[in-house]
């Protein structure tokens, strides 16, 4: 019953902004035997549902919707004759890189891969993660879920909605089902400070008069069938609810927009490491995760805030995987020297650096954890502090980023680590 | 002379300076609470002639996948125009095959802006 | 006219028509909800106890040893989830082992095989998360885990194929007795039936009260039962089902894998006075978090992916209810199966069904009528990929993966949609093939398996519910309230 295995030079495991970007930056690499497997029928993954505007400043320098996005990066893709299988789930990846998928047209394929590239995205924490009490009844969506009913299907889950968690993609579903009809009455935030970004607070609630409850939280939820009513109360600094401060909302819908989290269940199966922090695989300065030849990037890696972000890691990888490929790295006997992220920066992408490996710069990606009003971002070689620079805001909502210069690193040979932090002065 | 200050939140990044506006006459006279250039311009922009993209969905017939088409304003429309351009789009319907830039709804509610496809169906 | 009508199509009314449909008899389940599996079937820790709980001599001890034997034996025939994989109750000091001792001799004494007491050394090999405190066990090796839904469609199926009839969205307000016969009343309409069953769940005082003389009247007392359900990153924690053994200072709650590849934490056990609060409680959500660390070290409560409620149907004697109502001919309480009620669910059938075909004199249908099998929902997660590759083969549709997390096809949605009794909605697929169970609990693949059911069932969008009529999941068409401008403006349509 066992098929020939297939061959592939890279697998790129999700045909999202991720995946389209990491093959196209293989193929523009010199890498031509490039397979591209997508879940769904069609290539472009979340971003065909985020129908509002605003992605591409940085990459085209214009203001474009999701689809419109992913519609420049699927042309590409045709034009290079990027190999692609739709309706096709990767359901195993093995740690000597053979990839299984399932699809209705093939069933079961085998595709033993040169190199992988991981570009699954990430998912929506659920309400059950939260163990709000209450009963379970219909109407509470994650926010994403409802942008796919409203903005693909054409249904409206609701009419008379609360949201909790100011991520954007409540924010953004907030305007959403304004347009279509639907009542928003607040928008609930644990945290003293929205993690999505200014400029949705700005155009998707205060546009409409929608109030954002900043260290408030949904205490129970009311309906047995259909919600019926959700409780909000203000949060203890330990965001704890505080007696006496629940206010009950009539609603028939609560959207959820309480974090994402990457989707690594695969990376988890194969022996991927990784990190506690992001939950995505620890990677070095190539992308390439704890299995050799198997690159991440995008949403699988860490959750990005902008697209263009995704799409430049992306063709990094996609450029590493295909180096990879051609042979132009030794097997990993690379230095490798760890990049240390402490006082207020949480996590930082790549974790390591091989001086021999990395470009003459190197971008290091990291989000803070709280927000920091007029701190400066410093990079430490061993003792030596070589970057100094001032940040009037930084939040834990929004990425930031340094710049490694490789120049820079040379003439630091022996250090034990690098250091990122932020200083008070 | 009437004067009047208006009080808004600075987009263009996050800071998200609290602006001061202050208007004579409905002109400008001058942003407050801005940390740079950006905010100046914004802050004029946004108490004179305030605009956005709409972006939104029509139902498309004819394609064998999809039921909604995504649409948005060409360019910008004033503000307080939004609900007129969701509202002109109730009872419209797209004809597959669409491509992106396609019109779908010309000069929407009087602005004198197309409603365009963004996705090809 | 019915031989018998079945009143509550939970795990208990379905084993007994399953039962009853060896006979040659007609047969109808009546059911409030939209499905079978709506009520206490649903909402309980899903463990086949192995019988060392209930008092010796009492119909619990009989049914529950009589059940755990059947339970295995049936999920043959009847293709669904049990794993034997024994239950452990932990003496958390050295004071208390008197008490495993008196569980075990209380086992031995209702029937239950192959009980021991072992020794810390003995747990800490079979369960190295177990607490530090942990003096030893009681090893159960007949206790298991059950799919509590697969259980009761598996029995509900089985009963259908073999000419059993279903009434849903059919709760009962009334029953009389008409002469020689009962008259029920199910929503809208009245059947007829010689004889009745009463397996309403909690709501079996309503109905038993109704035929019952004045100084019989029966209270069934609603007990509700918190529970985190974590993910199955976490369920390999502990690899049987792990008991307290109750101590001075209370009750512990129990931690075991599910059949599903989850750990279940719970339950609580609070009185209350409303039969349908299922709703999960701040305090008693905290209980079961405070009390989850009693016997198992580190339970990765961050891996919680739901919470959820259930009401157990409580009475005070604390003994099953079964057997004619007196003054009432032909009416059969099958009332206060709490737990281990579950578990003695197959021996109730039996039960129940031999008592009512001895009072309706019923004869046995000839060899080979009833078919005791029924035909299994194909579990992917526990196929090799050349053996879903032969499927695929068959059906292209088992390609296509419509539930991530729980690795569930269109295929077996289809397939589950077809069979009688059908499901229609998003819970009831869930009951069907585990979609909507997993870690994103429904975020990717509720649009999905809506436009399934509109596709094979002709629902309309606003048709599809979570649980039936009220549940609805959407509740109208993008701007269907939004006015369209009076004059159409210039490009518009005319």
């Amino acid at each position: 019953m066992s098929k020939e295995l297939e061959r592939h030079a890279i697998v790129v495991v999700g045909g999202g902004p991720a995946g389209l970007a990491a093959a196209i930056g293989a193929y523009e690499a010199g890498e031509r035997d490039i397979l591209v497997l997508e879940r769904d029928t069609q290539l472009g993954g979340i971003l065909n549902q985020c129908i509002h505007n605003g992605f591409g400043l940085h990459t085209f320098k214009e203001e474009l919707t999701g689809p419109e996005y992913a519609a420049r990066y699927i042309a590409r893709a045709d034009e290079l004759g990027v190999e692609r299988r739709l309706g096709t789930m990767v359901m195993d990846i093995s740690d000597d890189r053979v990839v299984t998928a399932v699809s209705s047209e093939a069933g079961i394929t085998r595709i033993q891969a040169g190199a992988v590239i991981l570009a699954m995205g990430c998912r929506e924490r659920p309400r059950g993660a939260l163990a709000t009490p209450g009963y379970r009844p219909a109407g509470i969506y994650s926010a994403g879920t409802a942008q796919r009913l409203v903005n693909i299907e054409g249904q409206l889950p609701g009419r008379n909605v609360v949201i909790l968690g100011s991520g954007d993609i409540g924010l953004i579903m907030a305007r959403r089902m304004t347009f279509e009809g639907a009542h928003v009455q607040c928008v609930a935030e644990i945290m003293p400070y929205s993690g999505g970004l200014k400029r949705n607070i700005v155009q998707c609630l205060d546009d409409f008069g929608i109030p954002l409850l900043l260290s408030h939280t949904v205490t129970r939820i009311e309906g047995r069938q259909r919600v019926e009513a959700v409780w909000i109360a203000e949060v203890d600094e330990r965001m704890r609810p505080i007696a006496g401060t629940e206010v009950r909302y009539p609603c028939d819908t609560l959207l959820l927009s309480v974090g994402l989290l990457p989707e690594n269940e695969l990376s988890r199966e194969a022996g991927v490491e990784l990190s506690p922090v992001t939950r995505g695989p620890v990677v070095n300065e190539s992308l390439e995760t704890s299995i050799p030849g198997v690159f991440a990037c995008g949403n699988v890696l860490h959750v990005h805030d902008l697209v263009d972000y995704v799409s430049e890691e992306a063709a990094t990888a996609g450029a590493s995987a295909a180096r990879f490929v051609q042979g132009a790295v030794d097997a990993d006997d690379a230095q490798r020297i760890p990049i240390v992220a402490t006082d207020g920066v949480r996590y930082t992408v790549p974790s390591t650096v091989s001086v021999e490996r990395m470009p003459e710069a190197l971008t290091v990606r990291f989000r803070v954890g709280n927000v920091y009003r007029d701190h400066y971002v410093s990079v430490y070689l061993g003792d030596d502090r070589i970057q100094h620079r001032k940040k009037r805001v930084m939040a834990p909502g929004e990425m930031e980023q340094v710049t490694l210069k490789r120049a820079e690193l040379l003439a630091h040979p022996d250090i034990a680590s690098i250091t990122v932090k932020l200083e008070e002065e | 002379m009437a004067t009047e200050t208006r009080e808004l939140t600075c987009i263009n990044c996050p800071l998200g300076c609290q602006l001061t506006v202050t208007l004579v006459d409905g002109e400008v006279t001058s942003v407050a609470g801005n940390t740079c250039k950006r905010g100046d311009t914004y802050g004029r922009k946004e108490v004179t002639n305030p605009t956005r993209i709409v972006t939104t969905t029509v139902p498309v017939e004819g394609s064998a996948t999809e039921r909604m088409v995504s649409v948005k304003t060409a360019s910008d429309v004033p503000k307080g125009k939004m609900f007129e351009v969701v509202a002109a789009l109730k009872g419209v319907t797209a004809q597959a095959p669409v491509a992106i830039g396609d019109v779908i709804l010309a000069n929407v509610a009087g602005t004198g802006v197309d409603i365009i496809a963004t996705r090809n169906v | 006219m019915f031989d018998v009508i079945v009143i509550g199509a939970g795990v208990s009314g379905c084993s007994i028509a399953r039962e009853l449909a060896r006979y040659d008899a007609s047969v109808c389940v009546v059911e409030r909800e939209e499905d079978v599996c709506c009520g206490t079937s649903k909402a309980n820790s899903a463990i086949v106890h192995a019988g060392f709980d209930a008092q010796p001599e009492s119909l619990m001890a009989m049914l529950n040893v009589e059940g755990n034997r059947l339970m295995y034996e049936w999920a043959q025939e009847l293709n669904f989830a049990v794993i034997n994989n024994g239950s452990l109750v932990v003496c958390m000091s050295e004071a208390d082992v008197d008490g495993l001792e008196m569980l075990r001799r209380r086992g031995e004494a209702n029937g239950v095989p192959d009980l021991r007491i072992i020794d810390r050394a003995e747990l800490v090999a079979m369960e190295p998360n177990i607490a530090d405190e942990a003096v030893g066990a009681l090893w159960a090796p007949t206790g298991g885990i059950v799919d509590p839904f697969g259980l009761t469609v598996a029995l509900a199926e089985n009963a259908a194929a073999n000419g059993v009839e279903f009434r849903f969205n059919a709760p009962v307000s009334k029953v009389t007795r008409e002469g020689d016969t009962w008259a029920v009343t199910a929503g809208e309409e009245t059947l007829y039936a010689k004889a009745v069953v009463n397996a309403a769940g909690v709501y079996a005082d309503f109905i038993h009260n109704q035929v019952a003389a004045p100084d019989d009247q029966l209270t069934i007392i609603p007990r509700k039962g918190e529970y985190y359900l974590l993910d199955t990153t976490a369920g390999n924690h502990v690899n049987h089902t792990i008991f307290m053994l109750p101590t001075p200072m209370g009750k512990g709650v129990l931690v075991s894998p599910t059949v599903h590849g989850n750990l279940i934490v719970g339950p609580t056990a609070t009185d209350i006075e409303d039969k349908e609060a299922v709703d999960t409680t701040p305090e008693g959500l905290h209980d079961v978090a405070t009390k989850s660390s009693l016997t198992v070290k580190n339970v990765p409560l961050r891996e919680v992916i739901t919470t959820f409620a259930g009401l157990r149907a409580h009475q005070a004697k604390h003994d099953f209810v079964i057997g004619e109502v007196e003054g009432a001919p032909c009416f059969f309480d099958c009332a206060a199966i709490e737990s281990p009620g579950l578990t003695s669910a197959p021996a109730i059938g039996v039960m129940v069904s031999g008592i009512v075909a001895e009072e309706l004199d019923l004869a046995k249908k000839p060899e080979g009528v009833f078919d005791p099998t029924r035909r299994g929902v194909p579990n992917l997660m526990e196929l090799s990929f050349d053996e879903w590759d032969e499927l695929c083969q068959k059906d292209p549709a088992y390609g296509h993966i419509i539930c991530r997390c729980c690795r569930v096809s269109e295929a077996q949605i289809v397939d589950v949609i077809h069979r009688v009794p059908t499901p229609r909605s998003l819970d009831a697929i869930k009951r069907r093939t585990g979609a909507t169970m997993g870690r994103c609990q429904g975020g990717f693949c509720t649009p999905k398996i809506m436009e399934i059911l509109e596709r094979e069932l002709g629902m309309r969008p606003d048709e599809v519910t979570k649980r039936g009529p009220g549940s609805e999941l959407v509740v109208g068409i993008n701007k269907d309230q939004i006015e369209a401008p009076v004059s159409a403006s210039e490009g518009g349509e005319a």
